[in-house]
């Protein structure tokens, strides 16, 4: 429990969790991984060497070339700089549900393990009926509702995130809650929202971290799938499921087409889930 | 056992309730007018008025919930608005290609996550435990549809072995069900893997040794059985996930289950066949759980049922 202790000794913890971090070869993959793509968000379309959505009638299907370093697709647009650019599409899903999910799920699990009773009782039916939807579903069925698009994909991935980080947070705030520190601070009559804040939260931050870098990940994952499926980013925007979706056609002619976005989603979603596993080994090597 | 199976039954009633109004609403939910939409492109505004008392959407939302519930007790779920036959029928054609893409992918990915699991913990740190865990984790991370243009590409567009689309023959069925293998298959060899490091490392174990039972003994019939366990909920939750998976590697195979039928329905508006998919899909998801915890006693004899 050290993040109750004073400064220095907190400094001193991240020092010594960073000296276990390096050691751990396959997390440092993944660090490698994702700074890569947090790059290629950030600066992809300002170093991209073409337009991706300038197309090219002479160069339709182009190979591998010093021009073109992973050819052209069926309107000649360059396959390197649509998948560079893509990066920006992927990874701000990714962050922005994860994140708003991450937030809503947290507080709501806090205040559910937390005061118990009906509420804690109804909240968790809620959470039944929003996970009794395998995989996907869910997040198809608000965007049937919803329509497809960006900001709708945001949406339906950020509420297919909410109920597992409830869950998360529920069980260990609920662990918690009997715990001696969090009974004296009661017996002092703290607030029980100082408690949770004060002495629950900080205490459930390492799980929660992990499973954030882990869920990124994931919804790179959904959301590619979504605008694969054409119910997320829509052609001919450079997203990488959406730009899996138009290779197919293509597939017997122009391969790279299919293989450049792939690959890059592959990569990227690799690299959350190793820095997740690495965070979890050095932050908590209870939780497996 | 009995009485602990009522009970576990009557507790997925909350929930079913649940699902029922949240799919219920689901329909409500969407944007413009459920009436004009059944009623057609070309319907008058009479044709839309009656549409709207055969559907029963001039009661008041908990009735029409009411109305719903007991015509979808009699099987009742309306009808397609695309093909205009009850929406049973139309689930009913597309959910046996479904049942076997999903069983036959998760027999492979349970064989084939066993073995690498126990190969990679009985062999642990060396080369092949090094390879296995590598796939593992790259198995988690391709998107299932990239793996499957992939092996279409490779198989089926260069060395034709298999055809292009799917389909319920054996040889229809083989990259389908590879590609919706792999991320339960790299999920379970990992799982195995820690699972039996960890009951390895246990008393009985190690009594179970030392009282001089051969090594085969030992791995297989003490540590494995144990390790078994989470095992086969980590599968069972699996086949849950891999029901949703469908979705995605239908739609690359063309494979006309009822994951290509959910996408189908969205594209045409179909609103009656993408509710009653969607309480399909979610009661299958709640039964395998159910039989996954049922399954946990004939493993352990340890779990009493009270």
């Amino acid at each position: 429990m050290a993040s109750v202790a004073a400064t220095p000794r907190r400094e001193r913890r991240g020092q010594d969790l960073w000296r276990r971090f390096r050691r751990h070869r396959s997390g440092m993959v993944g660090l490698a991984l994702t700074t890569l793509f947090v790059l290629m968000a950030l600066l992809g379309p300002i170093v991209r060497p073409y337009d991706p959505a300038q197309p090219d009638y002479l160069n339709l299907d182009a190979g591998i070339s010093a021009a073109h370093w992973l050819g052209t697709d069926n309107y000649g647009r360059d396959i390197f700089s649509r998948t560079l650019v893509g990066a920006r599409y992927s990874l701000s899903i990714g962050v922005l549900a994860t994140a708003f999910s991450s937030l809503i799920g947290s507080l709501w699990g806090l205040l559910t393990g937390y005061l118990g009773g009906w509420f804690d009782t109804l909240s968790g039916r809620v959470v039944d009926i929003m996970l009794a939807f395998p995989g996907l579903l869910l997040a198809i069925g608000i965007i049937a509702i919803a329509g497809p698009g960006f900001r709708n994909v945001i949406l339906a991935t950020t509420i297919f995130g909410i109920p597992i980080f409830a869950r998360l947070v529920r069980g260990s705030a609920l662990a918690l809650k009997e715990r001696t520190y969090v009974e004296a601070s009661q017996a002092l009559a703290a607030s029980p929202g100082r408690i949770m804040f004060r002495h629950v939260l900080p205490n459930i931050l390492a799980p929660i971290l992990v499973y954030i870098t882990l869920r990124i990940g994931t919804v790179i994952l959904i959301a590619a799938a979504l605008s694969f499926l054409g119910l997320g980013v829509q052609p001919p925007t450079p997203e990488w499921g959406a730009m899996l979706s138009e290779a197919q056609l293509y597939l017997a002619t122009d391969p790279l087409m299919a293989i450049a976005p792939g690959v890059a989603i592959s990569l990227a979603v690799l690299g959350f889930n190793l820095l997740g596993d690495g965070l979890r080994d050095v932050l908590d090597p209870r939780i497996r | 056992m009995w009485r602990y199976l009522i009970r576990r039954l009557l507790e997925l009633v909350p929930t079913l309730i649940g699902v029922s109004i949240a799919v219920f609403l689901f329909i409500h939910a969407i944007p413009g007018d459920p009436a004009r939409l059944a009623a057609g492109q070309d319907a008058t505004m009479a044709d839309i008025q009656a549409m709207r008392a055969r559907l029963g959407l001039n009661h008041t939302l908990p009735v029409q919930y009411l109305y719903f519930v007991r015509n979808a007790l009699h099987g009742d779920f309306g009808l397609s608005f695309r093909q205009q036959v009850p929406v049973l029928q139309v689930i009913k054609e597309h959910f046996l290609p479904t049942l076997l893409l999903s069983t036959s992918a998760i027999v492979i990915a349970f064989a084939f996550g066993l073995l690498a699991g126990v190969l990679a913990a009985t062999r642990r740190n060396s080369m092949a435990d090094l390879v296995i865990t590598a796939f593992s984790a790259a198995g988690i991370s391709i998107p299932s549809f990239f793996l499957g243009i992939l092996l279409i590409y490779l198989f089926a567009v260069n060395l034709h072995w298999f055809p292009v689309t799917g389909s319920s023959s054996v040889r229809g069925l083989v990259l389908p069900s590879v590609s919706l293998a792999l991320a339960p298959l790299a999920t379970i060899a990992r799982f195995v893997r820690s699972s039996f490091l960890e009951v390895a490392g246990e008393d009985f174990v190690r009594t179970a040794s030392s009282k001089g039972l051969g090594y085969a003994a030992v791995t297989y019939k003490h540590a494995l059985r144990n390790a078994l366990i989470p095992v086969v909920t980590m599968t069972g939750l699996q086949f849950g996930f891999l029901l949703g998976g469908a979705v995605v590697i239908e739609t690359v195979f063309n494979y006309t289950g009822l994951g290509w039928l959910l996408i189908q329905s969205i594209g045409f508006r179909d609103y009656p066949v993408l509710q009653v998919l969607l309480l399909v899909f979610a009661l299958e998801f709640m039964l395998v759980n159910l039989i996954v915890d049922l399954t946990y006693g004939a493993l352990d004899p340890r779990i009493r049922y009270g």
